[in-house]
């Protein structure tokens, strides 16, 4: 079937001589919801970074949506306009309202009109219930408005992939619910999405399936409800148990 | 009554204090004051090192007397806050006072007071003060050089003229505003170009420019129709077509005689000089180095190595090399290099060669707000779909050159004060011309009044330019 949506085959990466990723295999099919979890250091975030060529891999293959990642990149900017992706850091960008943080990418990648970016970015917004904050700038925002904005502006590219890396691990305790609920409508609305996080709650209420990586390996790939209940491995037992 | 302790002054005897003090501050200040303004000296009585040191003395037990906390006088009390904190504090305080007063009657009397102003030779200079004279019968060549005295109301009107244009974006309206920045980096330029190489040059210099302002100026405009699709190639295509037309085949005689523009006197660069000629040249150097540097700044941090170790390259060189020997080298060995019948213009030369020089500046400082950028702003620029350049305008340049705009400034002021420098190939701008100036056997001795006339100048230009620096860095902050 076609609808494997990224399809990553023996993939290697190194940072100089220490290798990150080792032999990676993961198919993701359209509409699915994947959680990766594990400690830090795991090479989870490189992984997702990795799916929209922020980072480069050395070895093996990564296809995104039908298109190959590699050295030629005349048309990375297309793929990764079709992948959303959500940072830790939030990343807006601080000259710009977030009105125009939402429309900067659909107006000057997409070229879209002005009026109509504005509105599809107002609607975004609107999900993420911060529409009343169109004209503010970032910094006058707490860290959980800015991260649904971050969401919203990822979401005005109309994506086909959303990547979430641990996208509320710089947040206080009280603002994480708003953006977890921001992530929640967005996967009951039909989204493919792949999120590093360890929010396990999060993981359990939408998550297809869960990945649990160490040392740069995946470790164990289950159904969440499986993957919960009876971890096969040693390691992944360790790790939930602690963060349980 | 409470009893008095001089030594630790507080509220309850507040004004025997407060008496006591302020009448021995104002002793001393009007001790310095009669030593300074009427030469006398009230306390000649004392032996020598103590009456030169009395009225600090005196200023000190005062300004000691009245630092009273709360007082609950709103004068005192911001004085005490402001200039009386402490003892040493109020020790440098008075000492500013006095060095004031000291300083103000030699100044005055230099300035204004046994300055000459009257007359039209050396002769009336007879005060002790400065002899303005001499700036007054000079001052035409000061401001234009040895441009011929009846063409210059050709430099005024240029500059009024371009002075009026480059203000034209505080007048325009709404409807307009989003054209300006092409209007400035496009449009401006190639008027400026036009008054000064045309009309106050008004002689074949440039002319084989005129063929090229002509293709560029209608390239543009037609290029307003043109799809977006096709613009890349009508933007390389087009100019050099039309360039081609307009000299070889249309306009070939026609454009000689426009180009001579017989009615204006041909005025050669050699002849250009002072106010004028330094406005010029830091104008154009100001246009020509910031892009160039930009575009080094970018380079050195490209991927691509020709581009990167060219661009750290050309850094590196221009910054290794000292301005004058630069200046040197365009005036006598470029055009070594260039063919028999190729002939530059040596205030092109010096244009180019101090953008080039300037531009290494810019490049680090600009670089240096690059770098300032945390990595998240690229990745999220990246992540939306956007390739190299529009990640750079669009979210990469508009937060660095903010940052660095002070830096930028810092830099442009520096160049507009490195102008004297073109002297070395012959070119007299406002210092050379005082140079030039002070060696005229008639006018022999009055150097200082030149060089206080250009350093006012280039305080007002300099001043100015600061000022604008900051209210950009006011007008684009917006909180992080």
């Amino acid at each position: 079937m076609s609808d494997k949506i990224i399809q990553i085959t023996e993939m290697n990466k190194w940072f100089g001589d220490f290798q990150v990723l080792k032999n990676i295999n993961l198919e993701v099919e359209k509409n699915k919801k994947i959680v990766v979890c594990g400690p830090s250091g795991s090479g989870k975030s490189t992984l997702i970074r990795c799916i929209n060529r922020l980072e480069e891999h050395q070895q093996g293959s990564i296809v995104v949506d039908g298109n190959e990642l590699t050295e030629d990149t005349k048309d990375i900017e297309k793929i990764r306009a079709e992948v959303g992706m959500v940072f830790q850091q939030f990343n807006l960008f601080p000259h710009l309202s977030i009105l125009d943080n939402c429309t900067l990418a659909p107006i000057w990648v997409k070229k879209m009109p002005k009026k109509e970016a504005e509105d599809l970015a107002l609607q975004h917004l609107e999900k993420v219930q911060i529409s009343d904050q169109a004209n503010k700038y970032p910094g006058q925002l707490s860290g959980g408005q800015q991260q649904r904005c971050a969401i919203a502006r990822a979401l005005c590219m109309e994506p086909k992939i959303m990547l979430f890396d641990e996208p509320t691990s710089a947040l206080d305790p009280e603002m994480i619910k708003e953006v977890l609920d921001a992530m929640v409508n967005l996967a009951k609305a039909g989204m493919t999405m792949i999120v590093v996080t360890h929010e396990m709650g999060f993981a359990k209420e939408v998550a297809d399936e869960v990945i649990f990586m160490d040392e740069g390996m995946i470790v164990e790939r289950a159904e969440t409800k499986e993957f919960f209940a009876n971890p096969k491995s040693d390691r992944t037992k360790l790790f939930l148990s602690q963060i349980l | 009554m409470n009893k008095l302790n001089f030594l630790q002054p507080d509220k309850n005897n507040l004004n025997t204090y407060l008496y006591t003090g302020v009448i021995l501050v104002a002793l001393s200040i009007f001790i310095v004051f009669l030593n300074s303004f009427f030469n006398k000296d009230i306390i000649y009585f004392l032996p020598g090192s103590i009456s030169f040191f009395l009225p600090l003395i005196l200023g000190f037990i005062g300004l000691h007397l009245i630092r009273i906390d709360y007082s609950g006088l709103k004068f005192l009390d911001s004085i005490n806050k402001n200039i009386n904190t402490n003892n040493f504090n109020a020790f440098l305080s008075l000492l500013i006072v006095f060095v004031i007063i000291k300083s103000l009657p030699p100044l005055l009397s230099w300035f204004i007071l046994d300055a000459n102003i009257a007359g039209d030779s050396k002769d009336v200079c007879t005060g002790s003060g400065a002899c303005w004279t001499y700036i007054k019968i000079w001052f035409n060549r000061f401001m234009y050089g040895m441009y011929p005295n009846a063409e210059q109301w050709r430099i005024n009107l240029s500059f009024i003229a371009l002075a009026f244009l480059g203000t034209i974006g505080f007048f325009a309206t709404e409807k307009f505003k989003k054209y300006l920045t092409l209007y400035y980096v496009a449009v401006y330029p190639v008027i400026a170009f036009f008054f000064i190489f045309f009309f106050i040059s008004g002689g074949p210099i440039f002319f084989d420019f005129s063929y090229g302002i002509i293709a560029a100026v209608i390239s543009i405009i037609i290029g307003f129709f043109i799809p977006s699709k096709f613009k890349m190639y009508y933007f390389i295509i087009v100019p050099i077509t039309l360039y081609i037309l307009l000299k070889y085949v249309f306009f070939y005689e026609e454009l000689i005689e426009l180009g001579k523009l017989e009615a204006l006197e041909w005025v050669e660069t050699g002849a250009w000089g002072g106010l004028s000629l330094t406005f010029i040249v830091s104008f154009f150097c100001l246009i020509f180095c910031f892009p160039i540097g930009l575009f080094l700044s970018l380079g050195r941090r490209s991927d691509f190595p020709i581009i990167k170790y060219f661009s750290i390259g050309m850094i590196e060189f221009w910054r290794g090399v000292p301005l004058i020997t630069v200046l040197f080298m365009s005036s006598v060995m470029f055009p070594m290099f260039l063919p028999e019948d190729m002939f530059i213009d040596k205030l092109v030369r010096v244009i180019i060669a101090i953008s080039l020089f300037e531009a290494a500046y810019v490049a680090e400082v600009i670089r240096g707000g690059l770098q300032a950028l945390p990595r998240g702003q690229y990745d999220a620029a990246k992540s939306l779909g956007m390739g190299y350049w529009k990640m750079h305008i669009l979210v990469i340049l508009p937060q660095a050159l903010k940052l660095v705009i002070p830096g930028i400034a810092n830099t442009f002021l520096a160049l507009v004060k490195d102008t004297p420098l073109i002297f070395v190939v012959g070119l007299l701008e406002i210092v050379g011309m005082l140079n030039l100036a002070k060696t005229n056997p008639e006018w022999l001795g009055f150097a200082m009044e030149g060089y206080v006339f250009a350093s006012v100048l280039f305080f007002i230009i300099c001043y100015a330019m600061s000022k604008y620096s900051y209210n950009l860095e006011q007008k684009y902050k917006t909180e992080r």
